[in-house]
C-alpha cells in the first residue's frame, strides 16, 4: 500500500502488476494450444492439432463468434477449412487476446489510478482494395497449410510482390508494413524444417492480425475531431524492422478553455531500404514531423484544430501545430500525468502486445538479476526492458542503472509486466542531467550523435545516387 | 513453452550493422544465395551484379547490362570478395557463414578461403536479372511516402540494442 513515489504524479501501486489476473492463464493456454497448431500447419492435423483448435474455439464459445469459430474449428480439424474458416480462428484468437489486454488494462489503470474514456460505438470502415487483400488472405492461407516447420524460400516468397503492390498506397500501409517485417522474418528462418524453436506467439500474433486486416474495411483510419490546446511531451518510442521505421510522441494534451487533459500519442512511420539504420532512421522521419525538433529541444506545442482519433491518436499534420514554450518533460510527467485521462483502445488494436502506458517512476532501487534490470518500487520488482532502448541515442542502459526517476511506457510480454524507459534523470560527472532515448530524434550536437548522422547521410546519399541512376531507366 | 516462445516481441532477427555503402551498395541473404549489387570501379553508370548459392557455392558476376565480368573465370572475382566481406560487416560472420553453410566463421577473408578452396562451378547468370530487380526494388523504398496515421502493427517490432554489442 505504500506508493512508490510519495511526492509527485507517478503515484503506482506496483503491487497490483504481480497479483494475479483472473482468467488469464485460461485464456492464454487456450491461445498457446492454437499456437501449437499453427507450427506444423493444418494441410493434415493431427489428433494433437484438432484439439488445440477445439481449445481455441471454446474459449470463446461464449462470445459473438462462438458458432464462427465452433464450425472453423471442426472444418480445419477435418482437413477441410477454407480461408474463411482461417479468418474466423484468426478473428477467434484476437478476440481471446483482446479479452486479455483489457484485464492488463484494467489493472494498469487500477496501479495508476488513472481514468480512461469510454470506447466510442464502431461501425465498418472504408473498404479498401479488394484484390490486393486477398492475396495477402491466399499467402497467409498456405502460410498456415504449411506450418512454421514447413515454410521454404518460395512459400515465403509470395508475400513480396503483394507487399510491392500495397506499400505504395497509405491506405494499405498497416498490412503492407506487417506482413513486409513477417516474411523478411520467416525468410531468415527458412528452411522451416531445420528451425531449433519457433517464436510461437509472436509468429501467431503477426499471423492473425494480418489475416483480420485482410477483411475489407477492418484497417480503416477511424474519424477523427479536430483538437485544440498545450501540447506536452512525454517521450519518443521508436519501433522498426528492417524496411521501416515508426516513431510514436507520447504527450499529454491540455485542452484549450481547460477541461481533463488528455493522454494522446503522435506517430510518424515511413519504409526505409534495411541498410538506413541508427540515427538514419531520424533523418528519414524528421521532414515530415515538427514534433520531433520539438521533443529533441524540449519545448511544447500548440495545436489548432489537430484531426484526433478517440483511441487517443493525433494525425499529425504540422500545418495544424506551432512551437510553444520550453516544457521539461520530468515536469510535466510530475505535474499533469497522473491528472490526465488515457483513451480506450481502438477495437481491432486491443492485444497485450499494444499496451503503452506512460508512467513516472521515482524513489525506486535498481538491482540486476539474471533477467537484466529491476527496479524495485517499496520492494515490488518491475523488469526493465533496456534492450528496447535505441541505439541512436544518449539513453543507455547503464543510465537506467544509475537513474533516480524515469519516465516509461508500462507493457506487458510473456506473462508479466515490463517498464521501456523513455527518459531517465541521473547524475553525470557530479551533475543532475536528464537523458532521453529520441533525444536525437530532431538532431544533435552530441560528439557521438553527429558521427553516427554523418555515417546516416553518407548511406542515404549513396542510395540516392544509385536509385537516381538506375531506377529511371 | 519458454519465455522466448510466449513472448509477443521475441527478437528473431538482429539488425544489420550500419556500413558504408559505396562500394558495395546491396548485399542479402536471399533466395539461398549471397547475392548484391557492386559498383564499378571505373564507371559510375555501371554496377556488377554478384551471388554465391549456399551449400554449392555456384557463383555468378555480372553488368546490370548482363554482360559477364572478366574477372569471374574459373574462380570467384574482386565483386564477390567485396560481397562476401561487406556481407560480414552487415550481418556479422556466423550468420553469413551459417546461410552459406560454410564450417569457418571466423571472418570474412576466411569465409571467401574455404569457399574458394571447394573449387565452386560458376552458376548460369539467370539469377542475375532477379537479383538486379531486387536491388531496384530495395532502392525503391527510398521513394515511398511517409505516413502520420499510426501503424499499431509496429508495436511488435521494438529496437534491440543487439546490434551494438
Amino acid at each position: 500500500m505504500v506508493p512508490a513515489d510519495p511526492g509527485g504524479g507517478g503515484l503506482m501501486r506496483a503491487d497490483l502488476l504481480t497479483d494475479p489476473v483472473d482468467g488469464l492463464d485460461e485464456a492464454l493456454a487456450a491461445v498457446d494450444a492454437f499456437d501449437r497448431v499453427l507450427a506444423a500447419g493444418v494441410l493434415r492435423p493431427q489428433p494433437a492439432q484438432a484439439a488445440g483448435l477445439l481449445a481455441l474455439a471454446g474459449a470463446v464459445a461464449g462470445s459473438p463468434l462462438a458458432a464462427r469459430a465452433a464450425e472453423a474449428a471442426e472444418k480445419t480439424a477435418a482437413g477441410v477449412g477454407d480461408e474463411d474458416h482461417l479468418t474466423a480462428l484468426a478473428a477467434a484468437r484476437c478476440a481471446l487476446l483482446g479479452s486479455v489486454h483489457d484485464a492488463l488494462t484494467a489493472r494498469i489503470d487500477e496501479a495508476t489510478g488513472r481514468g480512461r474514456a469510454a470506447a466510442p460505438p464502431t461501425g465498418p470502415g472504408t473498404p479498401q482494395a479488394a484484390n490486393l487483400l486477398a492475396a495477402a488472405r491466399a499467402w497467409l492461407t498456405d502460410l498456415a497449410r504449411a506450418g512454421w516447420q514447413g515454410i521454404d524460400h518460395e512459400l515465403v516468397a509470395g508475400a513480396a510482390p503483394v507487399v510491392t503492390a500495397m506499400l505504395p498506397d497509405p491506405a494499405l500501409r498497416r498490412l503492407a508494413t506487417l506482413l513486409d517485417g513477417f516474411a523478411a522474418e520467416l525468410a531468415a528462418s527458412c528452411p522451416g524444417a531445420t528451425l531449433e524453436r519457433v517464436p510461437l506467439r509472436r509468429w501467431a500474433d503477426l499471423w492473425s492480425r494480418a489475416l483480420v486486416l485482410t477483411v475489407p474495411g477492418a484497417a480503416a483510419v477511424p474519424p477523427a475531431t479536430g483538437v485544440t490546446g498545450r501540447l506536452l511531451p512525454l517521450g519518443i518510442d521508436l519501433q522498426e524492422h528492417a524496411t521501416a521505421v515508426q516513431a510514436q510522441v507520447h504527450a499529454v494534451l491540455e485542452p484549450a478553455g481547460g477541461g481533463t487533459p488528455r493522454l494522446v500519442r503522435a506517430s510518424v512511420s515511413v519504409p526505409k531500404p534495411d541498410t538506413v539504420v541508427g540515427a538514419g532512421v531520424w533523418q528519414l522521419l524528421r521532414p515530415h514531423s515538427a514534433l520531433l525538433a520539438a521533443v529533441g529541444e524540449g519545448r511544447s506545442m500548440e495545436l489548432a484544430d489537430m484531426p484526433a482519433t478517440a483511441a487517443g491518436d493525433l494525425l499529425w499534420n504540422d500545418g495544424h501545430a506551432r512551437p510553444g514554450e520550453p516544457a521539461d518533460a520530468f515536469a510535466t510527467a510530475r505535474v499533469v500525468l497522473a491528472t490526465a485521462e488515457a483513451a480506450a483502445t481502438a477495437p481491432l488494436d486491443r492485444h497485450p502486445a499494444g499496451i503503452a502506458v506512460p508512467v513516472l517512476l521515482e524513489g525506486y532501487t535498481v538491482r540486476q538479476d539474471e533477467d537484466g534490470t529491476v527496479f524495485d518500487l517499496a520492494g515490488q520488482p518491475l523488469a526493465v526492458d533496456t534492450d528496447r532502448i535505441p541505439a541512436a541515442g544518449p539513453l543507455t542502459p547503464e543510465a537506467v542503472a544509475t537513474s533516480g526517476a524515469c519516465i516509461g511506457l508500462l507493457r506487458w510480454d510473456a506473462g508479466r509486466y515490463l517498464l521501456q524507459p523513455l527518459a531517465v534523470e541521473t547524475t553525470v560527472r557530479k551533475k543532475a542531467v536528464a537523458l532521453h532515448a529520441g533525444a536525437w530524434a530532431g538532431g544533435t550536437t552530441d560528439k557521438l550523435g553527429v558521427k553516427a548522422e554523418k555515417a546516416a547521410t553518407d548511406a542515404v546519399a549513396v542510395l540516392r545516387e544509385r536509385a537516381g541512376r538506375l531506377l529511371r531507366k | 513453452m519458454s519465455a522466448w516462445e510466449e513472448s509477443s516481441t521475441a527478437r528473431v532477427v538482429p539488425p544489420a550493422r550500419p556500413r558504408k555503402l559505396a562500394k558495395v551498395p546491396f548485399v542479402e541473404l536471399a533466395d539461398g544465395r549471397l547475392q548484391g549489387v557492386v559498383s564499378s570501379g571505373s564507371d559510375i553508370e555501371r554496377v556488377y551484379v554478384s551471388s554465391v548459392a549456399a551449400g554449392d557455392f555456384a557463383f555468378a558476376c555480372s553488368t546490370n547490362n548482363n554482360r559477364p565480368c572478366g574477372g569471374a573465370r574459373g574462380s570467384f572475382c574482386n565483386h564477390i570478395g567485396a560481397l562476401v566481406t561487406e556481407a560480414v560487416l552487415q550481418y556479422g560472420a556466423e550468420r553469413v557463414a551459417r546461410y552459406l553453410r560454410v564450417e569457418t566463421a571466423d571472418d570474412a577473408a576466411a569465409i571467401a578461403g574455404a569457399m574458394r578452396a571447394t573449387r565452386p562451378p560458376a552458376a548460369d547468370r539467370a539469377a542475375a536479372a532477379q537479383v538486379f530487380s531486387r536491388f531496384l526494388r530495395h532502392l525503391a523504398y527510398l521513394e515511398l511516402a511517409p505516413t502520420t496515421a499510426p501503424l499499431p502493427e509496429m508495436q511488435w517490432f521494438p529496437p534491440t540494442r543487439a546490434a551494438v554489442a
